[in-house]
């Protein structure tokens, strides 16, 4: 027996195995896997997703309903639909339920982007746009044909119509290779444009190796995502055929009439033997007829009119064809597939079942407007059609051919041109004389008669989005509940949300709504188009920023002697700054928690070096440098004398603490300051709005040098002797060289600037060189062999056991320096600085602001997690007396329990010998002595609320 | 994707820029002398018209200039781009 035993007569080509379910099958080059299937006898492709029923091909494009499948080999691909896969040798797939799986391996594929521009971009290369494309790339015109199929034709594929004398397939190739040999013209074939956003800007995924399988080469990317700025747009997007809601109307077997006929014409394929023609339209009537020419038994036509075509009766008569007008089909019967269709007159009466292996519908045909909707194109109601059409739109797009609702192929390829010739116009291009393609005139079309359903006292089986599996009873109940407007309908049946996005059932939920609520359909209007047009894989839109190149990676000098040294890294915004050092000590197997805590009593008892170098620095410069920087911190900048540093807080116009750092005067019209590491960027951009859009007026220009330099933070009690041993030169005694003052000095040979400042409260320097020679820094400190390196987490115990706040970590935008106990360092003597005016709202005064204050876990070996949130006593009181936890004053519960505030920060403190934390506390600096509760997983931990300043609260260890 | 153009460069891609909100609403020149009331509606208050709307753009990953533009908020079609200290155009 064949192994395609409804592949058309005398049809062949290169044979194909793949596997589908399990079953070995075969098919032919230049099928989907949707035509092999067919003619391999295949009906049952799917299982729909809530009701487990059987699920057949429904059509032949990417508006395919009901054919979901993964594919498993070569590469694990889930929710394709099996009417756009090519088919290839090797292809593994199983049918769906509506969901498919991920692969469990990463994708060895290459994906790519793409950007270009062009005068013309023609979406659709069926005889609309190849007649847009034709006109457009012979004046010359950049043009970009983009197509979402193999083979360009769009609806002459399907169809047995002639263009120029001969098939319309043949001459939609013969113009699009000629389309392709022209220089400023590029056709991009099995290109699906998914987005038409604002001012013509366009996305398209190419599917370059996907037919190929496992032959697809190695070196090329498998989809590119094109984005496409294009002067003007022509999109001739075709349609789609809609079915109607009847009885059974998703059992395998019933299918598009459309569908059927591109699968005998297109495909040589036989969707079935004896087929029942239900339609509400002319073009079922081609179907039937190609399909009785490929040896297809018409059983009937069942037309919901009583006026068909009268060509289309003529011709059905000729070949025996039965008619019945004024008939629907009621339902299609059988067990998991059609074995025939029950045909009623219309208007009531007898029903009789026709034999059938076959069931084809048209509820009529829907354009494709989903892109023109997008770009805020506005639709109007076709009554011809029954659907809705391009209106207006602001971009400079148009739709062209069925798109735009012309109906016939002469009055489209006409129509295209006219579409090509108004873009070469609106552009300023001459018009070609381009020779309008021959094509039989064709009898005018009967009415179409819009039937949405066929009538029931049983809507359970009338679906109306397959892949949903929503019917016409599910309609009603949302109707029922009062919804009365399309995009309710959709969100509380989930119809047009599948993958599909309704391309089938959009127009015919519509007309069912409208047909429930007695409402015109042109006045329900239709849901919102939304990008993308067809589902894209997240490979595709990742491109090649996956991996390394997902993020750009900043490293120091320093860097490769950190991961040398088996260094633990933390991302701070995109740097790589070393985390700790585990292993460095005498255990060479120790943990975070031993690493910190020997890099902390490292810096507090000996020396440590922390690479310093990611932190911002911007050059700040011109005559009104100072007055600026008076102005954006809160401090004053302008009486700093040239050598000295000065440690500033920035502030938001609210008041809020933006960013900290500090402020080197290098000359009368230079600074140098320093931002945290994670917000430099938004500290220059923060700059420079202000220089420009308030202050233009100032001579100052601010430019960014972190990268220009490299800093080593030298700390600890024993940093004075191990710098004086690297700088000869430098006179590093404490009056020579003062806290927060800075000098020009040789350090280990290399031309450093050293400022005296301290993250930690230890007597401490920065050593910054020009970033070339960093890494030769932080290699002699090293090799005194006095200095142990430390990274991040040791620094922010350091800072935390002083108190001194991350901003970012211990604020949040909302937290004022006076909040953080700053009050020193807000100017009372400027008359303005941003952030001042917001010092003096009744809110930035109120007694209950959280304040940043030092929390010690009564247990000193708790360590609470940062985020935990502070309550009450009374608080306290509240929780359920099954709480375990430390003795709870019996005060009766207070609910709701109010939150006084979070912990910001929390450590293990080797110089403290416990836990510690910093909070932002409601009116916490009154609190100082208090017990509160933070409440963790089950247990409530009592801590105690201290100054946030833990260790060395006189500064004494500041000089060494 | 908006495409952009700054007064400075030309049309560019909407991602070579930052929004910057509202435009004209200059930081006051002596916000001692506001109430409460008046230094919160310059802090806190900000238009949200559906229509034409000024607002601040900034060519961060160009020229790095701040300008303004009056866009449709409906549309958003851009009407008009000018540059800072420039008076917004009439019938935009
Ligand atoms: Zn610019």
């Amino acid at each position: 027996m064949s192994t395609q035993p409804y592949r058309r007569e005398g049809v062949t080509g290169r044979v194909l195995r793949f596997r589908f379910d399990g079953r070995d099958l075969e098919g032919l080059a230049g099928d989907t896997l949707a035509s092999a299937l067919l003619a391999g006898g295949v009906r049952a492709v799917a299982t729909s997703v809530r009701l487990g029923r059987p699920r057949g091909v429904y059509a032949a494009g990417c508006e395919e309903p009901n054919a979901v499948v993964q594919i498993e080999e070569p590469f694990p691909e889930p929710m394709l639909t099996a009417t756009t896969v090519e088919l290839y040798d090797g292809l593994v797939a199983t049918g769906l339920a509506g969901r498919g799986r991920l692969a469990d391996r990463p994708d060895p594929a290459r994906y790519d982007a793409v950007h270009a521009h062009c005068d013309v971009l023609v979406v659709g290369a069926g005889p609309a746009g190849i007649a847009a494309a034709r006109v457009a790339a012979r004046a010359g015109a950049r043009v970009i044909l983009a197509d979402e199929r193999p083979e360009p034709g769009g609806s002459l594929l399907g169809t047995t119509e002639t263009v120029d004398g001969g098939p319309g397939r043949a001459w939609a190739a013969a113009e699009v290779d000629a389309l392709a040999a022209l220089p400023e013209t590029r056709v991009l074939r099995r290109t699906t444009v998914i987005g038409h956003y604002d001012d013509n800007y366009i996305v398209a995924v190419e599917r370059r190796t996907n037919h190929l399988g496992a032959a697809a080469p190695p070196g090329v990317a498998r989809e590119r995502v094109w984005r496409i700025r294009a002067k003007r747009v022509v999109l001739a997007t075709g349609g789609h055929e809609r079915f109607v809601a009847f009885a059974g109307n998703d059992l395998p077997g019933v299918m598009l009439a459309g569908a059927a006929r591109t699968y005998v014409n297109q495909y040589g394929v036989l969707p079935g033997r004896r087929a029942v023609v239900f339609t509400t339209n002319d073009t079922a009537y081609a179907a039937a007829l190609d399909l009785a020419d490929a040896g297809i038994e018409i059983a009937a036509v069942a037309d919901v009119r009583r006026e068909p075509g009268r060509m289309w009766a003529a011709r059905c008569a000729e070949r025996g064809i039965e008619v019945l007008t004024g008939h629907v089909v009621t339902a299609a019967k059988g067990e998991g597939e059609v074995t025939g269709a029950e045909i009623a007159p219309r208007t009531g009466g007898r029903a009789r079942e026709v034999a059938a292996d076959l069931l084809l519908v048209s509820g009529g045909w829907t354009p494709v407007v989903h892109l023109f909707s997008q770009a805020g194109g506005t639709l109007r109601y076709d009554e011809g059609l029954g659907a809705f059409t391009p209106g207006e739109t602001r971009q400079a797009a148009e739709a062209a051919g069925f798109a735009a609702g012309v109906t016939t192929l002469r009055a489209c390829l006409a129509d295209g041109a006219e579409a090509g010739r108004r873009a070469l116009a609106a552009l300023g291009f001459g018009a070609p004389g381009v020779t309008v393609p021959v094509v039989e005139e064709e009898p005018a079309a009967a009415p179409a008669e819009h039937l949405w359903l066929v009538e029931s006292g049983d809507y359970g089986t009338h679906f109306v989005d397959l892949q949903r599996d929503v019917t016409v009873a599910e309609v009603l109940r949302a109707t029922g509940a009062g919804l009365t407007s399309v995009e309710h309908v959709k969100r509380y049946t989930t119809a047009g949300t599948a993958h599909d996005q309704g391309k089938t059932s959009g127009q015919l939920t519509g007309g069912v709504v409208a047909h429930a609520l007695g409402v015109d359909v042109a006045a329900l209007g239709t849901t919102t188009f939304r990008a993308p047009y067809t589902p894209v894989s997240f490979a595709a839109l990742a491109g090649r920023d996956r991996g390394p190149l997902h993020d750009p990676v900043r490293t120091t000098p320093m860097h490769e002697w950190h991961v040398a040294r088996g260094a633990l890294f933390e991302n701070v915004g995109q740097w790589k700054r070393p985390w700790y050092y585990p292993g460095l000590g005498e255990d060479p197997g120790e943990d975070m928690e031993d690493a910190v805590l020997r890099e902390c009593a490292a810096v507090r008892e000996g020396a440590g070096a922390m690479d310093a170098s990611t932190l911002g620095k911007i050059d700040v410069v011109g005559p009104d440098a100072g007055v600026f920087l008076d102005r954006l911190y809160t401090n004053m900048m302008s009486t700093l004398k040239v050598g000295s540093i000065r440690y500033g807080v920035m502030c938001r116009p609210d008041g809020m603490v933006f960013d900290d750092g500090t402020a080197i005067r290098l000359a009368d019209d230079h600074y140098l300051v320093t931002t945290t590491t994670g917000n430099a960027a938004a500290v220059l951009d923060w700059m420079e709005e202000w220089l420009q859009t308030e202050w233009p007026d100032l001579r100052v220009r601010c430019t960014s040098v972190t990268e220009q330099w490299a800093t080593v933070a030298l700390a600890g009690p024993r940093s004075r002797e191990v710098l004086a041993a690297l700088a000869p030169g430098l006179a590093v005694g404490k009056d020579d060289f003062p806290f927060m003052t800075w000098r020009d000095a040789e350090v280990a040979g290399i031309d450093a600037r050293v400022c005296r400042i301290s993250f930690s409260g230890e007597l401490a320097y920065e050593i910054n060189v020009s970033s070339w020679h960093g890494l030769a820094l932080w290699e002699a400190v090293m090799a005194s062999g006095e200095v142990t390196p430390y990274g991040t987490e040791t620094m922010h115990v350091l800072r935390a056991e002083k108190g001194y706040p991350i901003v970012g970590q211990d604020t949040d935008g909302t937290v004022t320096p006076q909040d953080l106990g700053m009050e020193w360092i807000v100017s009372k003597k400027k008359a303005d600085f941003v952030g001042r005016r917001s010092y003096a709202r009744a809110d930035t005064s109120r007694p209950d602001r959280r304040h940043l204050v030092g929390l010690l876990p009564e247990d000193p070996g708790v360590l609470l997690p940062e985020g935990a949130h502070l309550v009450s006593v009374s608080a306290a009181a509240s929780v359920p007396s099954s709480v375990a936890s430390a003795a709870l004053p019996a005060v009766p519960p207070v609910l709701p329990v109010p939150a006084l505030g979070f912990v910001t920060s929390s450590y293990r403190s080797a110089a403290l010998g416990r836990t510690f934390a910093l909070a932002l506390v409601s009116g916490g600096r009154g609190r100082v002595g208090e017990r509160l509760y933070a409440p963790v997983g089950d247990d409530l931990v009592p801590v105690t609320v201290t100054s946030h300043v833990l260790y060395d609260p006189e500064g004494a260890r500041r000089d060494g | 994707m908006l495409l952009i153009a700054c007064p400075w460069c030309g049309p560019r891609d909407e991602a070579e820029f930052h929004y910057g909100g509202q435009a004209h609403v200059a930081h006051p020149d002596d916000p001692a002398a506001l109430s409460d009331e008046e230094w919160a509606r310059y802090l806190f208050f900000r238009d949200n018209p559906k229509g034409l709307f000024a607002e601040r753009w900034s060519h961060a990953a160009g020229c790095r200039r701040w300008f303004n533009a009056v866009r449709d908020t409906a549309t958003n079609e851009i009407h008009a781009v000018y540059r800072v200290g420039e008076p917004r155009p009439v019938n935009s």
